[in-house]
């Protein structure tokens, strides 16, 4: 039995001293392959006198077993440590960028009228779209405009060949709905217009959302309201709001509307008014019954103060370097 | 309009300080641009008289002058201004002094003499644009008196931005009125005196277009002295009101406009002949301006005529064969009414644009032609001399507008506003605003003063309430409305959709201009007949466009330009297409993509992206209708885009935009340093969406089978595709392209498609038999129609 003893240790300093699996293994087979040092000692047990087999055998077997555990062992160690080696080698740097599509951004006029439409979404103003190339009856007459007003002047406006003209504003669109589907309504009216207007602080083509609220009976304290609230939730705070009399021949009263600025200037931001009642006639609404307001603010002046742009030129200039700013 | 505030206030003061003014007139609807001091940079000006005035001895064109600033002794000043004289009147600056401009005045030699100061020209002392000479002042000034105080230059130019309803606010005392009205000041308008006239003499006047000028004051005034210098206080005055003063007869007839509001005219009496006539232009007739430009009339021009024929454009522009000059002596002036639908768009019409058009077109008070002819003599009497002869107040009275009677019930101001403005307290505001205000049963009957040309309804009369109430005292009352529900429609893919998977694929989104360059928009659309506009900002805006392709390619160019060397834009909006007579304004999407696939990366630059990476981001927008397999790519050319690159896009067989690479011919025009691929889509036939509609799921396994076979190259895929899914039938449920290949191994026009196909039932396990069965039908039929070789 002794040699035995002396077998196992042997073997356990292999096991142990084995740099890898390849070599693990050949040892398992020396000891316990077919032709195995502890095979061949199971398979001579029989030479052995019959009362000391039992325990011979046992012998053999336990070594066996605990060769085993120690194989085991050694093979989760080594498989434990080229696993390591292997992630070792394939460590990426997590601190380089990935790789593909990044995505792009909405215009910031287009982000400023989405979130004029939802902040009066919400509220049932319905979008009403209509041309851009209009006639001068939606455009001047219908709005209380008619040939040789003087406030034509004030519209610096582009015109076609046919007669027909780009929308100085997008008030057209109020006539048509309510030409449409007459009172009640509740809109709002976002687009593009157009004035033969350029420098510092004109271009020639910019956006405009018109509201419009027709019911029975509809004040200049609900426009109040519904105006300081939209500039509230425009801005995300609390704004100080400034009513003052202006003149559009659609409404009357009409008024400017300014809000106080942070450094304490008032900026004008909207025109409104209670909808005039040649208006209302024209498109066949009785305005003893039914009583409107409208309202209109420029979208790229929205645009400039809500995010500090100080030019109005480069909303059109497309330079990605601005662009990618927003949205 | 520009006002003097100390002019204002030599009408209407009330307690209040400049900046409380200017706040008060915005907030009653009469908004304060700017507020200018007059004098600034002045303190140490004074008036000197010059008492001698001698040569310099080395230089020919200075002159030195001994000048006496109230001093103990007369200040030596050198002098460069020709129309320096002994015993004139100008102003001097003292040393230490810095002029407006920066000039900072010091003892100084000039060409050998002493200089102690500066006589200034107008310009110098920011007073003018008068260069020419040193400023003349009035003999009655003062030596050493301050030029602030001579000129009153304690002063503040109020420029006010006054909307076209507010005619009235035309003049000082109109704004006077406005203020008085504000503070609740007692105000009447002063009295005139009447001038009794020396002479006898009058000039025939007649009105022929009574309705269009219902009223005709005018005047002879003889000997008048021309050569005489308007007053410098008035002078100042025209100045601050923005009008450079010419001579007395016209300084005079300025100023009454300015004060009063009622533009007039003096015409040469010598080079009258008969009679004035105000009558509508005949036709053939034409008329020299003032200043000389010729104007053909239209018979809708209301003229001033004498026997010659038209002298005058109404309300607008005297003539040239009549106007005042320094050699006129004798005058006949004219303060008229005409009606603001005689005069509107006249001007305009004709490309002028005057003081008085500008006033008759919004409304002059037809009351005040007697009183500003009145004015207008006083002062001319008083700077130039001469005799008047007596007023000839012509009119026709059935034809002077008559402000009407307005009713006002309260319940109707309590509705609009949305507020109860106290009774006594409607009264009173309208009161103060000089209407008169009765009783009636239903609230009250208001008739405006006569130069209130804007009040004729009852919403008229609402907005004054408020306005001299305070828009600030309205409450804000958040409004009820009848609840209503948003649609939530599948049928149509959102437009915000669109653009948000763009944005999503790495696209920026532009906004160009809708007119463009007429070249490149034919080069981009091939379409020849563009949409004009009679009056562009400029020859490169001056069409309408037919795509967003123009818009979009000038934005590349300004990025490429300026280092982006990947760019990816879209934009989405509306084309301009002419189709018979009618224009049709179509909403389209459209972008373009130029240089890397992907952003640069730690890999490196990448591929450019070319024509299948933008249909790979079309198809993205397509898939999203749920309605993908109904779109379809045709190799079909078009004049922008890259013959053999471009494609139609089809939906059901209508076409719904365009997708492809930039003809070379334009990369090279353009000398784009990356050629873009680019596409434009229809978004009402394209993105229709289809509501989702469940079909069965399976659960039994599904069977991929690949065959590789080998076609003609000009045989598209895409029918390839459509002939197996017909022929395999529903059992087919997916198929895809997993390799194209041409080249080594393949004949040369021929090329080799790679297909898998992955076949499956819904109610069961397919068999082998059943499989080989479908791919042998596949394989037979794209023998049959493609002339497909089956590779191994």
């Amino acid at each position: 039995m002794r040699d035995l003893d002396e077998l196992i240790s042997r073997a356990q300093a292999d096991i142990g001293a084995s740099p890898d699996l390849v070599s693990l293994d050949q040892v398992r087979v020396r000891l316990l392959g077919k032709k195995g040092e502890l095979t061949i000692r199971l398979k001579q047990l029989g030479s052995l006198p019959k009362a000391e087999r039992p325990a011979a055998g046992e012998a053999i077997n336990q070594a066996k077993q605990a060769l085993k555990d120690s194989l085991r062992q050694r093979r989760s160690e080594l498989e434990g440590q080229q696993l390591q080696a292997e992630l070792d080698v394939a460590a990426v740097d997590v601190s380089l960028a990935g790789r593909g599509q990044m995505p792009g951004g909405l215009h910031p006029v287009r982000v400023t009228l989405e979130r004029i439409e939802a902040i009066f979404g919400a509220a049932g103003f319905a979008v009403h779209q209509g041309p851009e190339i209009e006639d001068d009856f939606h455009n001047f007459t219908a709005l209380n405009i008619p040939a040789d007003h003087p406030a034509r002047a004030m519209h610096d406006t582009f015109y076609f060949p046919s007669g027909k003209l780009l929308r100085t504003h997008t008030s057209p669109v109020q006539i048509r709905a309510m030409m449409e589907q007459g009172a009640p309504l509740r809109l709002i009216a976002p687009g593009r217009v157009y004035r033969c207007d350029s420098d510092m602080t004109h271009t020639p083509m910019f956006h405009q959302v018109e509201g419009l609220v027709v019911d029975r009976d509809v004040s200049f304290a609900n426009l109040k309201a519904v105006l300081h609230e939209f500039v509230e939730r425009f801005f995300e705070r609390r704004a100080e709001l400034r009513f003052r009399p202006s003149y559009f021949p659609f409404t009357e009263p009409s008024a400017e509307v300014d809000v106080l600025s942070e450094s304490g200037d008032w900026l004008e931001i909207l025109g409104c008014g209670m909808v005039h009642p040649n208006v209302l006639q024209t498109v066949g609404i009785d305005p003893e019954a039914f009583t409107g307001y409208a309202f209109g603010m420029g979208v790229e002046r929205l645009a400039m103060l809500r995010y500090g742009v100080g030019d109005l030129r480069l909303f059109f200039e497309n330079d990605l370097q601005f662009l990618r700013q927003f949205g | 309009m520009k006002i003097s505030e100390t002019w204002l206030r030599e009408w209407a003061d009330p307690n209040v300080s400049t900046p409380e003014l200017a706040e008060q007139l915005t907030m009653a609807g009469l908004e304060v641009d700017s507020i200018e001091s007059c004098g600034t940079g002045l303190d140490g000006v004074v008036v000197g008289r010059v008492l001698t005035v001698a040569p310099h001895p080395d230089a020919d064109s200075l002159s030195l002058c001994a000048v006496d600033v109230g001093a103990r002794k007369p200040l030596r000043i050198v002098c460069g201004a020709t129309n320096v004289r002994e015993g004139g009147r100008y102003p001097a600056a003292l040393v230490g002094t810095t002029l407006p401009d920066g000039t900072e005045i010091k003892r100084r030699k000039i060409r050998g003499a002493v200089s102690e100061g500066m006589l200034c020209s107008a310009r110098e002392l920011n007073l003018g644009d008068d260069a020419d000479g040193i400023l003349e002042l009035d003999p009655d000034c003062a030596e050493g008196a301050t030029l602030l105080d001579v000129l009153g230059l304690d002063d503040q130019v109020i420029d006010l931005d006054l909307t076209p309803n507010r005619a009235d606010c035309f003049c000082v005392t109109g704004v006077a009125r406005e203020v008085a009205a504000i503070n609740a000041l007692d105000f009447t308008d002063p009295e005139t005196a009447a001038i009794e006239p020396v002479l006898k003499d009058t000039f025939p006047i007649r009105l022929v277009a009574k309705e269009a000028c219902p009223r005709f004051a005018g005047r002879v005034i003889r000997k008048l002295n021309l050569r005489a210098n308007t007053p410098t206080w008035m002078q100042e005055r025209l100045r601050r009101s923005g009008m450079r003063p010419i001579h007395p007869v016209v300084d005079v007839t300025n100023y009454v406009m300015l004060e009063l509001g009622q533009p007039m005219h003096a015409y040469d009496l010598d080079r009258l002949s008969e009679g004035i006539v105000a009558r509508y232009a005949e036709p053939g007739e034409a008329l020299e301006l003032l200043g000389g430009q010729d104007i053909e009339l239209t018979e809708d021009a209301l003229v001033i005529a004498d026997a010659s024929g038209p002298v005058g454009l109404a309300g607008i522009m005297g003539g040239e064969s009549t106007a005042v000059s320094e050699q006129t002596r004798d005058i006949f002036l004219e303060s008229a009414f005409f009606a603001p639908s005689a005069i509107a768009g006249r001007a305009r019409h004709y490309g002028l644009h005057s003081d008085a058009s500008l006033r008759f077109e919004r409304g002059v008070d037809p009351e005040q032609q007697v009183r500003a002819i009145e004015r207008a003599t006083a002062l001319l009497l008083a700077v130039a001399g001469g005799a008047p002869g007596p007023v000839q107040d012509t009119i026709s009275k059935q034809h002077v507008p008559a402000r009407p009677e307005v009713p006002l019930r309260p319940e109707r101001l309590a509705r609009v506003l949305g507020v109860e403005v106290p009774a006594e307290q409607v009264e009173e505001i309208l009161t103060r605003l000089k209407m008169d205000v009765s009783s009636s049963n239903t609230g009250w009957r208001v008739r405006p003063p006569a130069n209130r040309f804007d009040i004729n309804i009852e919403e008229d009369l609402i907005e004054e309430v408020v306005r001299l109430f305070g828009y600030d005292r309205v409450p804000e009352t958040p409004g009820r409305a009848t609840m209503q529900l948003a649609p939530a429609t599948e049928s149509r893919l959102p437009i915000a959709r669109i653009r948000t998977a763009l944005v999503d694929r790495g696209y920026q989104e532009a906004m160009t201009y809708s007119f463009v360059e007429p070249g490149l928009n034919e080069r981009m659309t091939g379409l020849a007949d563009p949409l004009e506009l009679m009056n562009p900002i400029s020859a490169d805006q001056s069409i309408m466009r037919a795509s967003l392709w123009p818009g979009l390619i000038q934005a590349l160019t300004t990025n490429l330009n300026r280092q982006h060397s990947r760019v990816r834009l879209f934009e989405s909006g509306i084309r301009f297409i002419r189709q018979d007579s009618d224009i049709i304004e179509e909403e389209v999407i459209a972008g373009l993509a130029a240089g890397g696939r992907e952003p640069e990366n730690w890999e490196g630059l990448g591929n450019s992206a070319d024509l299948y990476d933008i249909k790979a981001d079309i198809e993205a927008l397509f898939a999203l209708t749920g309605a993908a397999n109904e779109f379809s790519f045709t190799a079909v050319e078009h004049p922008a885009l890259r013959p053999g690159r471009s494609a139609r896009l089809d939906r059901s067989g209508q076409e719904i935009g365009w997708l492809g690479e930039l003809h070379p011919g334009i990369i090279a025009d353009l000398e784009l340093q990356q050629p873009p691929v680019l596409f434009e889509i229809r978004v009402a036939p394209a993105f229709a969406a289809v509501p989702p509609a469940y079909v069965e799921i399976s659960r039994y396994p599904a069977v991929r089978r690949d065959i590789a076979i080998v076609v003609d190259q000009a045989v598209p895929v895409a029918k390839i595709e459509s002939a197996v899914r017909e022929v395999a039938g529903p059992v087919l449920r997916e198929l895809t392209i997993f390799d194209v290949y041409t080249g080594k191994g393949i004949d040369t026009g021929r090329k080799s498609v790679a297909l898998g196909l992955i076949l499956q039932e819904t109610s069961r396990t397919l068999t082998d038999a059943e499989v080989d069965g479908v791919i042998d039908t596949v394989t037979e039929c794209l023998a049959d129609k493609f002339k497909a070789k089956i590779r191994e």
